[in-house]
């Protein structure tokens, strides 16, 4: 049998490569250590996972793509025998995991193919969702989509995507939105966890784009992870961070989370800041930065604006300041500080610890203010990576999918919409632009609000995934709003929708994607879908055909057929722009195994997408999400410099009382991935996480007299759940709840409110109380 | 010395100010940044009165009986719904237009006094006021085409 990566690399052969077919991936996450120091390339270690009783032999074909089970996209083969889906193996050549692949991956990528499966369109009779054909619900979604177009106009119409969709079904959606029916509703789940990410880097270096790349873990000195569990959200970058750290020369590890995780326990300095207080925290850090020197005049003053200001803004956060806001000791900041200011090599990373709590945007600007201070970025082995969570949210940012206009172009920057508008052949004024594309909070208020009245939800859930889940469950049975609701699955948002579309899985379609390091790989169709089930490309591209969208000339808008089209004409659209993909095409992506846009790192000169025509965004007020006009940005002169930006810390609104005097936070477990649509059909990881828990500290729970296992009822003033109590892990005052479970779901606690800037609802902090059932 | 009538509109109008944010945030409670956003920038005017208080320490305040369009009266009742939300944003926007315009005309009297501390205290509330015109007039922009185009009835 020959395999993909045989016929590439033929110098590979799979009995030197370490397989580890017996291991138990759910006692062991990261798997055997390969350990190596500094400068070395990380080892490759391949896994591999088969269906029960099944060898290597057994499989007919390999066929390449990479795992869609969290932002780190490794590149995998899956396997194929008898037309069917039976395994995955990690591709050894490529450069974001060198073979391995977590559990998640192993387990979850492929077994729930078969089961429980949408395979027929659904339409709502007289309250009742039954089977229909394929011809009979479009027709229903165009009907209802033209009707209220003639009588409402393009306002009426909202769409609500994900962040596990491809980058060509994602430029499609995009292109049917913004210059099909001419709405400015369009967003994605990706709103709830890499907003922040999109958002900060915006600010300080004028548009999107991750700096660094994964080989920085190979080289860097220090790592910080900021309110980042990676350990439990991407399992082989932890994997590869714990090379390092087994290995000679090991990397100083600082670590910000308010709980004591795996990452945590890993660290040289965990610091543990009280939910809400990150700013604080981060204002601190750059103060004490600044006061001892250890900062890089030359750099700042040649690739950055706004120094003094920044100096002045965190001048009040002495390090016992800090420590009185966060409850953390003065001298575990120092310290960290100390790690910051004087290792070569830097590398950050930042996740929902930061992004999903309170003044989310301006902590993590403080994040790249700390690598501009002594100019660690472009450099190899210093960099940030503002994560991401889902392993296609970046393609949304890029497309156009979500609050963005497509090639991180600038909604507020005329000749951008010009470039689009002349691409499409359309007029300019089809393209919403009279403000930012709506955020996904917006959009649910909309529909709340009845003013949009036709929702598109495609591979999400938002029905457990979003804050408040009462409020989101009362929207969406809503009379007057028509839902549409495309998945492979039934969901708890599937169950309350109109008509409800069967939807290809990875796998079963074709298609690119772009992982937290720019790294885009191309993912082949392995297997058809089951039944009726349809690619989420053709469902849009019938929709667009259906709807009869046509260009300035009277010719159909969208013109490509299929997913190599949709790559070629987004090609097409992201040329000249930071992230151009128009070098990078279907035959290279199969050539190898992972290719970044915009090189290894990007900035590598200290020159920021910043100038006025080309930059993504003018940016924001940092407290209140003011934006900043076209000409107060050019005034400024920005030509290349990175903006040191900054913020006062100001106190959450939600805070513990006495009548709900914990901090309830939510957050992930490494065994499920979002709404568990894939993870709870693996057996291996279903069992290991079957149902939902709330963690809290051995004095808290000896306060309420609580025994592990013992159930509570956990309440703030949106809802409740109850479940069983894990004891440990948490600080005093702050007990968790993992988020993914759609029965006793931790968002029935959560509250509706976000991010000035990202528009990033408040998941890390809702006021609760807690009381043995 | 007309300065201190000055200083008195303004302690006047920034008081105001406060209450109206205040009364925003009170009355849009569904709009949750909205709410937040008026509560940060209430306690940051409520800075701006501090930061007076040495000024008025000095020059003295006359205090006239509240200017009629000054009357919070109309934010005791903050009205609802889409263009409602518009409007009471708007009313906010031109209570904080004319503070911003009263600091102006403080300001240039502070550099004909060459009273440095009162420049001082001007430029930072000058800087304050703009970030509240600027998060007005985003606020208003996003909302304004939902709110008159597509909200029927």
């Amino acid at each position: 049998m020959r395999t993909e990566t045989d016929k590439f690399h033929p110098e590979f052969h799979s009995e030197d490569a370490g397989y580890c077919h017996l291991v138990d991936r759910i006692a062991d996450v990261w798997g055997p250590r390969t350990p190596h120091e500094r400068e070395t390339n990380w080892p490759v270690r391949v896994d591999q996972q088969l269906a029960d009783g099944l060898g290597e032999s057994d499989v007919d074909r390999w066929v390449q793509s990479a795992c869609v089970l969290c932002s780190n996209g490794c590149g995998c083969d899956i396997a194929v025998k008898d037309g069917r889906i039976v395994g995955v193996r990690g591709r050894a050549d490529d450069l974001v995991n060198r073979g391995r692949l977590g559990p998640k991956g192993l387990y979850g990528s492929w077994q729930a193919h078969r089961k429980d499966r949408l395979i027929r369109p659904l339409i709502r009779r007289s309250g009742e969702l039954v089977e229909t054909d394929w011809d009979t619900a479009m027709r229903e979604v165009v009907h209802r989509s033209q009707q209220l177009l003639a009588e409402a106009g393009p306002l009426s119409h909202g769409f609500y995507t994900s962040g596990q969709l491809f980058l060509e079904e994602y430029y499609t959606l995009g292109v049917i939105g913004k210059a099909g029916i001419g709405t400015p509703h369009m967003d994605g789940n990706t709103r709830l966890c890499t907003a922040t990410a999109a958002a900060s880097l915006k600010e300080t270096f004028g548009a999107d784009g991750q700096p660094a790349c994964h080989a920085d873990i190979d080289l860097c000195d220090a790592l910080f992870l900021f309110g980042h569990n990676m350990a439990a959200t991407q399992t082989v970058m932890w994997a590869r961070v714990l090379d390092r750290i087994a290995g000679p020369d090991r990397p100083q590890v600082v670590v910000v989370d308010p709980r004591s995780t795996p990452t945590a326990e890993a660290a040289d300095v965990h610091l543990a800041p009280l939910p809400g207080t990150n700013l604080a925290l981060m204002n601190g850090l750059v103060r004490a930065l600044i006061e001892r020197g250890w900062i890089d005049e030359e750099y700042i003053s040649a690739h950055t604006l706004g120094f003094e200001k920044l100096k002045t803004a965190v001048e009040p956060y002495t390090p016992e300041h800090v420590a009185s806001i966060c409850r953390i000791s003065p001298t575990d900041l120092l310290r960290a500080a100390e790690i910051f200011g004087t290792s070569q090599r830097v590398l950050s990373t930042v996740l929902q610890g930061f992004y999903q709590s309170h003044q989310a945007t301006a902590a993590s600007c403080q994040v790249n203010n700390l690598h501009l201070l002594r100019g660690l970025i472009g450099k190899p082995g210093s960099g940030v990576l503002q994560m991401n969570g889902q392993p296609t949210a970046q393609n949304t940012r890029e497309t156009g999918a979500d609050g963005d206009l497509p090639g991180f172009r600038n909604w507020d920057n005329p000749e951008h919409v010009e470039q689009l508008a002349r691409l499409w052949n359309v007029d300019p004024l089809t393209i919403p632009h009279w403000a930012p594309p709506t955020h996904a909070m917006q959009i649910w208020r909309y529909a709340e609000q009845g003013t949009i009245k036709f929702l598109w939800i495609s591979a999400t859930n938002p029905a457990v995934s979003l804050p408040e889940l009462s409020r989101i469950r009362e929207i969406l049975r809503k009379e007057d709003l028509f839902v549409v609701a495309q998945d492979a699955f039934s969901t708890e948002t599937t169950e309350l929708a109109d008509v409800v579309l069967p939807a290809a899985l990875w796998g079963e379609k074709q298609g690119t994607f772009t992982n937290l390091s720019r790294v885009v790989h191309l993912s082949e169709q392995a297997v058809e879908p089951p039944g009726e089930a349809r690619s989420d490309l053709d469902i849009f591209l019938d929709y667009a055909y259906r709807m009869g969208f046509q260009n300035r000339d009277g010719d159909p808008l969208i013109t490509w057929k299929d997913a190599e089209g949709a790559f070629d004409a987004w090609r097409e659209c992201s040329r000249g722009r930071p992230c151009d993909y128009s070098d990078i095409t279907y035959e290279r992506l199969r050539a190898g195994s992972g290719i970044p846009w915009g090189g290894e790192r990007l900035y590598v000169d200290g020159v920021f997408p910043t100038t006025a025509d080309y930059c993504e965004d003018y940016g924001h007020d940092l407290l209140t999400g003011a934006q900043t006009t076209p000409t107060d940005y050019k005034a400024e002169r920005p030509d290349g410099r990175a903006f040191l930006k900054a913020a006062e810390y100001t106190p959450a609104s939600e805070q513990p009382s006495d009548e709900y005097p914990f901090l309830g936070t939510t957050g992930r477990t490494v065994y499920h991935f979002h709404t568990r649509t894939k993870t709870k059909r693996a057996p291996e990881l279903q069992k290991a996480a079957p149902e939902p828990w709330v963690e809290m500290s051995a004095a808290d729970a000896a306060r309420l007299a609580l025994a592990d296992g013992d159930v509570v009822r956990v309440e703030s003033e949106r809802g409740g759940v109850e479940v069983p109590v894990r004891i440990g892990r948490c600080r005093d005052g702050v007990v968790f709840l993992p988020f993914h479970y759609g029965f006793q779901a931790a968002n029935e606690l959560t509250p509706t409110e976000w991010d000035p800037v990202s528009k990033q609802p408040l998941f890390k902090i809702s006021a609760v109380r807690i009381r043995k059932v | 010395m007309h300065l201190a009538t000055y200083l008195g509109l303004l302690h006047t109008s920034l008081r105001t100010l406060a209450e109206a944010f205040r009364e925003v945030a009170k009355g849009h409670g569904e709009e949750p940044d909205v709410q937040r956003t008026c509560e940060v920038l209430a306690a940051r005017i409520d800075g701006q009165v501090s930061k007076l208080a040495p000024i008025v320490e000095r020059y003295g305040e006359h205090r006239e009986p509240e200017p009629e369009r000054l009357h919070t009266a109309e934010f005791d009742q903050t009205r609802s719904g889409g263009v409602g939300l518009l409007r009471d944003l708007q009313d906010l926007y031109a209570l904080s237009s004319f503070t911003d315009i009263t600091w102006t005309v403080v300001g240039q009297a502070a550099q004909g006094l060459r009273d440095k501390e009162l420049m001082d205290v001007v430029s930072s509330c000058e800087q304050d006021t703009a970030r509240q015109l600027a998060w007005l007039k985003t606020r208003i922009k996003q909302s304004a085409p939902q709110a008159l185009i597509a909200a029927r009835g």
